[in-house]
């Protein structure tokens, strides 16, 4: 006869509501795991799709990901003259935030290179990749834009011709994809006063300068857009990303471009380090503090409850010793009892956590390898807190089952 | 040869120390009682009846003196001359004045896991439960958990699970207090048939003097001191 469950039984209601508390608990330190492991997949995913083997970014930064890198568009071109390079394309990144439907809706901006990159490997669910230079844009699934649907971002529309699956940014926002130059046109876009101010600030900055005065032709170029400024070479792109042909060296190619000094050069797998290491590395300890701390509080709540639920029985631990049950009689009660309540909660927490995983605002990821080591976790902390009730069960004497 | 007694004891003392104060529960007491004889123990609130009925019990141990259960010396002193627990589930059957039955098990249940705790089989055990329930009038309740039977039937649901292992030794503390007098008498009656029928020495501790005809020895205990009243003439 097994009186663990007999016991559970005839309290069956409180054990279950017990049961139900301990797994929305153990549901959110498994939620923890998983926002953890969503965050470094976010980080990671662009680089793991763009599948280029070297990054080259601004000198000293650490772009384009984890900060700002400004590029001349002329890289791509030197850096596809280096020797061992395969492909190499100019790769436009920066985020914005607009209007959606009356709410405020963040979006990172991906610029393909047109058109060798046309967006075949995005990971589309509906519609096509992009299909002509302008005006056409894909589109990340959270961000909520249906399919053809035209979205105003500077002074141009765009048609939403594809919609994608988990291309979000390491921040959480929905990646939108254009070409090149339109991811330039939406991140230099500025409102005509504000271009009529900037030129006249330049007329006025050049009276203060002999050259201008002495040749006066120069100051009509001063209204042409910044970009066309010959003096002034206007950064256009993020980074370049190159592959590497079979048979060279990564590191030495590496190495040749980073011998130029006006660029950094990160390979794949140093990028990806960047991201983890400097992004998301602060959210993963905190992350990890409050899964710890989580996973304390349900220990302590489980010795708690245990305990209660022991002393509910103390009268019949002391009619059981009084009619000879050995003590591994009543332990085998008290952790049966305790591994239980942990199972069931860790259940109820898998279960409820799959149907309500998919609406939190960001990915939540659910690895095999965290469920097991979770599973392992709540068996752990299922037998120490039942310590607390086993210790009170083992001073229990039988002679007080003769008492009242 | 002699038969062995069911129960002896002899000179037991037992003090309970409070702080500095020495309380003398029991001073000297020698029973014997033969196999299939029932016994009454009378005596009034803390006069020393349940301290000698949980040492001769093996619940808890005397300062001094000994007790032979079936011939043989189970404690002597404070010393164990074996694994009490084990001895106790085989050996000794208890009676409350409250059923004390486990709340989460049903009528057969309670008798049943007497029977598996002592290595029973649990289709033998609950054959048997089945049998005693049966013996006792209350089958028919065997499902319904303690919160749903009578006073009465959970008594004899008690009875029957003291009686499961067939033990050597029955020790019942009031038994009859929550009874109706009609009740109390079956009750009575009912220990006095196990002890014929099944060899067994039976002590019942109580303060209802109306049935005391059904006994065949009367122990009477005040202040620790045991001494037998009178020989019952049957």
């Amino acid at each position: 006869m097994n009186l663990a469950f007999k016991d559970v039984r005839h309290n069956l209601g409180r054990f279950s509501l017990t049961a139900v508390g301990i797994g929305m608990m153990l549901m959110i330190v498994m939620g923890m795991a998983g926002i953890y492991r969503g965050l470094i997949e976010d980080a990671t995913l662009v680089i793991d799709r763009i599948g280029g083997d070297l990054w080259v970014v601004q000198r000293d930064t650490r772009g384009p990901f984890a900060e700002v890198s400004r590029l001349p568009k002329t890289m791509v071109h030197r850096v596809e003259a280096v020797p061992g390079i395969e492909t190499a394309r100019e790769f436009v990144y920066h985020t914005i935030q607009r209007q959606h439907d009356g709410k405020p809706l963040r979006m990172s901006i991906l610029g393909l290179s047109w058109p060798t990159d046309k967006g075949e490997w995005l990971p589309l669910v509906a519609g096509r990749p992009l299909a002509q230079n302008h005006f056409e844009l894909i589109a990340d699934q959270s961000l909520g834009f249906q399919l053809n649907e035209s979205i105003q971002l500077g002074k141009e529309k765009y048609v939403v011709v594809g919609i994608t699956n988990g291309m979000v940014s390491s921040g959480g926002d929905g990646m939108s994809i254009v070409t090149l130059s339109d991811s330039q046109a939406i991140q230099f876009d500025s409102v005509g006063e504000a271009l009529r101010l900037e030129r006249s600030a330049r007329a006025r900055r050049a009276l203060d300068v002999d050259l201008f005065l002495k040749q006066p032709q120069l100051v009509e170029q001063l209204s042409q857009p910044t970009s066309q400024l010959p003096a002034v070479s206007s950064p256009q792109i993020s980074a370049v990303v190159a592959r590497i042909k079979p048979g060279y060296n990564i590191e030495e190619v590496q190495q040749t471009i980073t011998n130029w000094g006006d660029v950094s050069v990160f390979t794949k797998p140093g990028q990806e380090d960047l991201l983890l290491q400097g992004m998301v590395d602060k959210a993963r300890r905190q992350l990890g503090m409050f899964r710890a701390l989580l996973t304390i509080i349900a220990a302590v709540i489980m010795a708690l409850i245990l305990y209660t639920l022991t002393l509910d029985k103390l009268h019949s631990i002391a009619l059981l010793k009084l009619l000879g049950a050995p003590d591994r009689t009543i332990l085998g009660i008290l952790l049966q009892q305790a591994i239980g309540l942990g199972g069931i909660g860790y259940g109820i927490a898998f279960l409820i956590g799959q149907q309500l995983f998919p609406f939190f605002p960001r990915r939540v990821v659910i690895t095999n390898q965290d469920l097991v080591q979770l599973l392992v976790i709540v068996l752990i902390i299922s037998v120490l807190s039942s310590l607390l009730g086993i210790w009170r069960a083992m001073r229990v004497q039988p002679t007080e089952a003769l008492m009242g | 040869m002699t038969e062995p007694l069911a129960i002896e004891t002899r000179n037991l003392n037992k003090v309970y120390n409070s702080g500095r104060t020495e309380v003398v529960a029991l001073r000297e007491a020698t029973l014997q009682i033969p196999k299939g004889q029932v016994v009454a123990l009378l005596g009034p609130s803390g006069s020393g009846k349940s301290t000698l009925l949980t040492i001769i019990g093996l619940v808890i141990p005397p300062t001094s003196g000994q007790v032979f259960i079936n011939g043989e010396l189970i404690v002597d002193g404070s010393l164990a001359k074996t694994n009490l627990r084990n001895y106790r589930r085989k050996n000794v059957g208890f009676v409350f004045q409250k059923a004390n039955l486990i709340p989460f098990l049903s009528a057969i249940e309670n008798v049943q896991i007497a029977m598996e705790l002592n290595h029973t089989s649990s289709f033998n055990a609950r054959r048997r439960a089945a049998e005693l329930l049966d013996e006792f009038g209350v089958l028919e309740r065997s499902y319904d958990k303690p919160s749903r039977l009578s006073g009465g039937e959970q008594q004899r649901v008690a009875v029957a699970r003291a009686l499961a292992n067939n033990p050597a030794v029955i020790l019942a503390d009031e038994p009859t207090a929550a009874l109706d007098s009609h009740r109390a008498q079956q009750v009575m009656e009912l220990f006095a048939k196990i002890a014929h029928e099944q060899n067994a020495g039976v002590i019942v501790v109580t303060h209802d003097h109306r049935y005391l005809e059904v006994f065949d020895a009367i122990f009477e205990i005040e202040d620790g001191v045991l001494r037998q009243r009178v020989a019952v003439v049957k």
